[in-house]
């Protein structure tokens, strides 16, 4: 299945891309896919996660169609 | 209700005459207005701030910035509330973001406008990255503990 991937600030600059679109395998989680752009990394603790514009635990599956978004915890106001 | 990203510079006081005039319509109910405006700071941290580029992400934001102000305006039945934050490029006395309730009394607008302030900080999704004179910096919540991005 197809998903698309966007990154924001600092994960931007850590991944070096703001955003693509990838094949994963069906039931691939949150974490899963973190794995997969990082070459195996685990995802840290303040990493947060959002599917389409909903926050989401790292435990989440995917569908096809999905919006993923990683970010660091937040720092408006 | 309104939330609205404003990509250049806004004028708070500029936007509550605006919103009082077109959407509240000196509404007689109304007893209390409550305000927050926070506006940039040239230090942060013991360092000069000189510039900051404020991050958003589209659509993301301003549903949750809808959902917080929603979710305050039920609790602490106040009548309005209004939300506008800026993005973009901004310099020290910027307003940053503008925070208003309206309600019948002044407890439940300073507490709304207290907890939709408390709320956009730490659900809806803005980053701020500081420029000083050693370079750029991305702000870390300061209830944040230290950990390296690539899990180490």
């Amino acid at each position: 299945m197809k998903i698309h991937v966007k990154y924001f600030a600092n994960i931007r600059d850590l991944i070096g891309k703001d955003s693509e679109s990838i094949d994963v395998k069906l039931g691939l989680s949150v974490e899963g896919v973190w794995g997969l752009i990082t070459n195996g990394n685990k995802m840290p603790n303040n990493l947060l996660a959002a599917v389409n514009h909903e926050y989401v635990s790292i435990k989440h599956v995917l569908k096809d169609g999905d919006e993923l978004a990683f970010f660091p915890p937040v720092t408006g106001g | 209700m309104k939330v609205e990203i404003k990509k250049e510079q806004f004028d708070p006081w500029e936007e509550l005459v605006d919103y009082k005039k077109n959407q509240l319509q000196n509404n007689p109910k109304i007893g209390a207005s409550s305000i927050f405006l926070g506006m940039m700071r040239d230090f942060n941290d013991d360092e000069n701030i000189e510039s900051m580029e404020l991050e958003y992400y589209p659509d993301m934001t301003e549903k949750y910035l809808t959902k917080i102000v929603s979710d305050a305006i039920k609790k602490f039945k106040i009548m309005d509330g209004l939300v506008i934050h800026r993005v973009g490029l901004l310099i020290p006395t910027d307003p940053i973001v503008l925070v208003a309730t309206w309600s019948e009394h002044r407890e439940n607008a300073f507490k709304a406008t207290r907890e939709i302030m408390e709320s956009l900080k730490s659900e809806a999704p803005f980053w701020k990255k500081e420029s000083t004179n050693k370079g750029f910096k991305w702000v870390k919540p300061k209830n944040q503990t230290e950990e390296n991005l690539d899990g180490s």
